[in-house]
């Protein structure tokens, strides 16, 4: 394995080295870098201008040489200047971070919903709802990214801010959502017809009592979840890790979940103290703790089914932290919207200017920062991902060790997750790495439209100066991280697939 | 196989060819060639039909109502000329018939209204829409014939040839499609529509490469290649003649796709201003100069963005459908 991942990766220096004199060499020749001086009235001053410029872009080393100027700067460590003397590391590095945030926000949602989602859509194949999933998932491919964020700025920005100053929602959209969302449960859980019309029933009465709630309390005024939601969404994670990792035909792991819910709401009592006003690190630490105590729960509980029941209580844990962190989040929600006047989705940029607030306020901000370009990023490769899992679960559901194991006489549940979800996620991996390259081209894009001064406006501005260094920096961060995934999708694939290693 | 199970199981002769027992049975049995069977399970994917005759109608409105090049078309405003408002510059189309309370199915002067100078945006978005289409089949025929050469020649030869043609594809796959094609088009869009194409055709052939070399791997050692390369044929005839049609599957599947991918492409560098260039435009750069009017003028921005979404979800059902027909296996339940 680890000669396997060294090869691969003096390959991938060598690519990424090829790549970067491609990018370079076509940057220089995009155009004339001298263009917005040919305006100036005086001529003696253009002059001047133009020799200083020539000097400090060594335009008078051919494109093919120069290259090669710019890459021993590099290998000293120095990115060099862009055209107007500005260092591109100063730029750089406030860069990467606004769109690291964007692109890895986008890429770890879509493969969650995606893949979840692709799964559900196989294991009902022809049903409606993956007829439905079907159109939505062709129809994302063929959105442009840019008219999606236009429109999400107008809808998901203005007009939802506007909404919140009155938050009522009115009766016939609560009646639509209450009829799509029983609708959506009933194609999701199937059976026969009496069960598809009891779950129809429950599910669009649940939604739409509870959207009437929250609409006639205010609730969207000043949201928040409060300890009894916190019980009930605490006892569904357990509940949900359990169905999903082992099924409840044993006793203890069905008990450590339980209980480790259980401590997860104890510890939400007296958790004022802590999480006044944390910080990352802290919160982090939390989050290794929650972890940690779930996996010693179920150690303790488990029994005989010690490992998966360390498994599920560990994600139960790490589910029920989640839920006291949003639930924190939401609490500070109505001292944001007082700062931001009432305007708490943001159309421009990273942060609110000169934001200052506790930890709550402005991972608020963030969040209201990064919703609406991260939901544009997302709806694309969502789509990918819906149906790449779906294909490849469909295949998996048809081979023969899928029959083998349902004839003797596992779950459906254990066939699903144990047998087909893991091989079917092998194809799924190599898309990752070429999902992450798309997801930074629309990143560019994004950007631009939500007036964010990331990278991806960085690499614009540089090609419209045809101004290279900029552009490469952006090039060795993008090409770079689509180079890691690439590797690290062909480990995953090494450690899913045995065969792989092998050749 | 149906010829198989109607045979009465009592045939005296079992070297009795195939129909032999439906001819006594009264049926008769057309035998179908492979391309009529994809022919027709193509023209019975109801998605793929839906796509395909919609792509025709905004393919024969784009280029027959405002004309192309010197040919004149049926709408009688240019889109370039300027006029006067009619209508503050809102679209006088209506869709609500009269009785219905609205004012009746009509096109009206100009029925997706003006821009701020009075251009007819109808003739903007058909222009814009004609340009578009172009670039996109352009992309879609440079990316299939240089993925599938690149693809063929590695595939055959093997050895040092598919070294340096897959090295060179995986340094392309490296760089973002969309960084590569800007790079690409910054140049290029200057010249003119079709050089833009070619540009970002140049740029997504990868894909396509990959998936025709795997195929060829398999097809170099199958019989009929080692047949004719015995009999002494040239390579270039092995490639062409006997291999690629044993790929064009995956080659008219990924050629379909290759023009969604594209139109795409195009539109998002145009509305950055990469591609088209004005005063020419395209459907994305009429997407870039109209979205601030969203809140004044809606129609300005929703009608071009409508017409990519059109264009590209049916190119997407019709390459969809092809997959289909050429690989039914991708479809078929088993339960």
């Amino acid at each position: 394995m680890a000669v396997f991942i060294v090869r691969r990766l003096i390959i991938s220096v060598f690519t990424l080295l090829a790549a970067s004199y491609l990018v370079y060499v076509g940057t220089a020749l995009s155009g004339d870098p001298l263009q917005d001086l040919y305006g100036i009235q005086d001529e003696g001053d253009a002059q001047t201008q133009m020799d200083a410029r020539r000097r400090a872009m060594n335009l008078d080393v051919p494109v093919f040489l120069r290259y090669f100027l710019w890459l021993g700067d590099l290998l000293q460590g120095d990115l060099g200047q862009n055209k107007f003397g500005q260092s591109v590391s100063g730029i750089l590095g406030p860069a990467i971070w606004a769109t690291l945030q964007l692109v890895i926000a986008a890429t770890v949602l879509a493969i969650i919903l995606g893949v979840m989602i692709g799964i559900i859509s196989a294991l009902r194949q022809y049903s409606g709802f993956d007829y439905t999933l079907t159109f939505a998932a062709f129809l994302f491919y063929s959105l442009p990214v840019f008219w999606v964020a236009v429109m999400l700025k107008q809808f998901g920005a203005i007009e939802f801010n506007d909404w919140l100053r009155e938050p009522r929602i009115p009766l016939p959209i609560i009646v639509l959502v209450a009829l799509l969302a029983g609708l959506a449960w009933m194609a999701i859980i199937g059976g026969n017809r009496e069960r598809r019309v009891s779950t129809f029933a429950i599910a669009a009465v649940a939604t739409g009592g509870l959207l009437w709630a929250l609409s006639e309390t205010g609730w969207f005024e000043d949201p928040g979840l409060g300890f009894v939601a916190i019980v009930v969404l605490a006892l569904s994670a357990a509940l949900g890790s359990t169905l999903l990792i082992i099924g409840f035909r044993y006793r203890p792991p069905v008990i450590a979940t339980l209980s480790t819910a259980a401590v997860g709401c104890v510890f939400y009592l007296f958790s004022e103290p802590v999480l006044e006003d944390p910080s990352w690190p802290v919160i982090l630490l939390l989050a290794v703790i929650a972890v940690g105590v779930g996996l010693g729960i179920g150690y303790v509980v488990g029994g005989l089914q010690r490992r998966q029941a360390m498994a599920a209580s560990a994600l139960t844990a790490f589910l029920t932290g989640g839920v006291i962190f949003v639930d924190y989040m939401l609490q500070a929600y109505s001292g944001y919207y007082d700062i931001v006047r009432g305007r708490p989705v943001s159309t421009i940029g990273a942060a609110t200017p000169n934001f200052e607030g506790s930890f709550w306020e402005s991972s608020l901000d963030t969040a209201g920062h990064l919703i609406l370009p991260t939901l544009a990023l997302l709806l694309i490769s969502f789509a990918v991902y819906t149906r790449y899992t779906r294909a490849s679960m469909l295949e998996v559901m048809n081979q023969d060790y899928v029959r083998t194991a349902r004839s003797k006489g596992l779950t459906e549940r254990t066939v699903v997750t144990k047998h087909a979800f893991r091989n079917a996620l092998i194809p799924v991996t190599t898309l990752m790495a070429f999902d992450f390259g798309a997801v930074i081209g629309g990143a560019v894009i994004t950007e631009g439209v939500f007036g964010w001064k990331g990278m991806g406006q960085m690499f614009i501005d540089g090609l419209r100066e045809v101004d290279p260094p900029p552009v490469m920096a952006f090039f060795l961060v993008a090409g770079g991280s689509v180079v890691v995934f690439n590797m690290l999708a062909d480990i995953a694939y090494g450690y899913l697939d045995p065969r792989i290693r092998v050749s | 196989m149906s010829t198989e199970t109607n045979r009465p199981a009592t045939s005296e002769n079992a070297t009795d060819r195939p129909p032999s027992g439906d001819e006594a049975q009264g049926i008769t049995i057309a035998a179908r060639t492979q391309g009529q069977l994809i022919r027709r399970r193509f023209f019975r994917h109801r998605a793929a039909m839906g796509g395909m005759i919609t792509l025709l109608l905004v393919i024969v409105l784009a280029f027959t109502s405002i004309g192309f090049g010197p040919i004149p078309g049926w709408w009688d405003k240019s889109y370039l000329s300027t006029g006067s408002l009619v209508n503050d510059g809102d679209p006088t189309l209506s869709l609500v018939p009269a009785f219905l309370g609205g004012d009746g199915i009509r096109l009206g002067e100009h029925p997706f209204g003006q821009d701020d100078v009075g251009k007819d945006y109808f003739a903007l978005v058909m222009r814009g829409a004609q340009q578009s289409l172009i670039i996109a089949f352009v992309i879609g025929i440079v990316s299939t014939v240089v993925g599938a050469v690149v693809g063929a020649l590695a595939g055959y030869f093997r050895g040092r040839t598919e070294g340096v043609l897959m090295r060179l594809t995986d340094v392309v796959i490296s760089i973002p499609t969309l960084v590569f094609a800007a790079i690409l088009a910054a140049a290029a869009g200057r010249a003119g529509i079709v050089v833009l194409g070619v540009a970002i055709g140049l740029v997504i052939w990868t894909g396509l490469a990959r998936l025709v070399r795997g195929e060829f791997l398999a097809l170099r050692e199958k019989e009929f290649v080692e047949a004719a390369r015995a009999a002494g044929t040239k390579p270039s005839r092995i490639i062409f003649k006997h291999m690629m049609p044993n790929a064009i599957g995956v080659i008219i599947v990924s050629a379909t796709l290759a023009v969604a991918v594209g139109i795409l492409l195009e539109t998002a560098l145009s509305y950055l201003g990469l591609g088209v260039r004005p005063p020419d435009v395209s459907l994305g750069s009429l997407v870039s100069l109209y979205e601030t009017a969203m809140t004044t003028r809606p129609s300005l921005f929703w009608w071009p963005g409508i017409f990519i979404v059109i264009i590209a979800l049916s190119v997407n059902f019709i390459g969809d459908g092809l997959r289909d027909a050429f690989d039914p296996r991708q479809t078929r339940v088993r339960e």
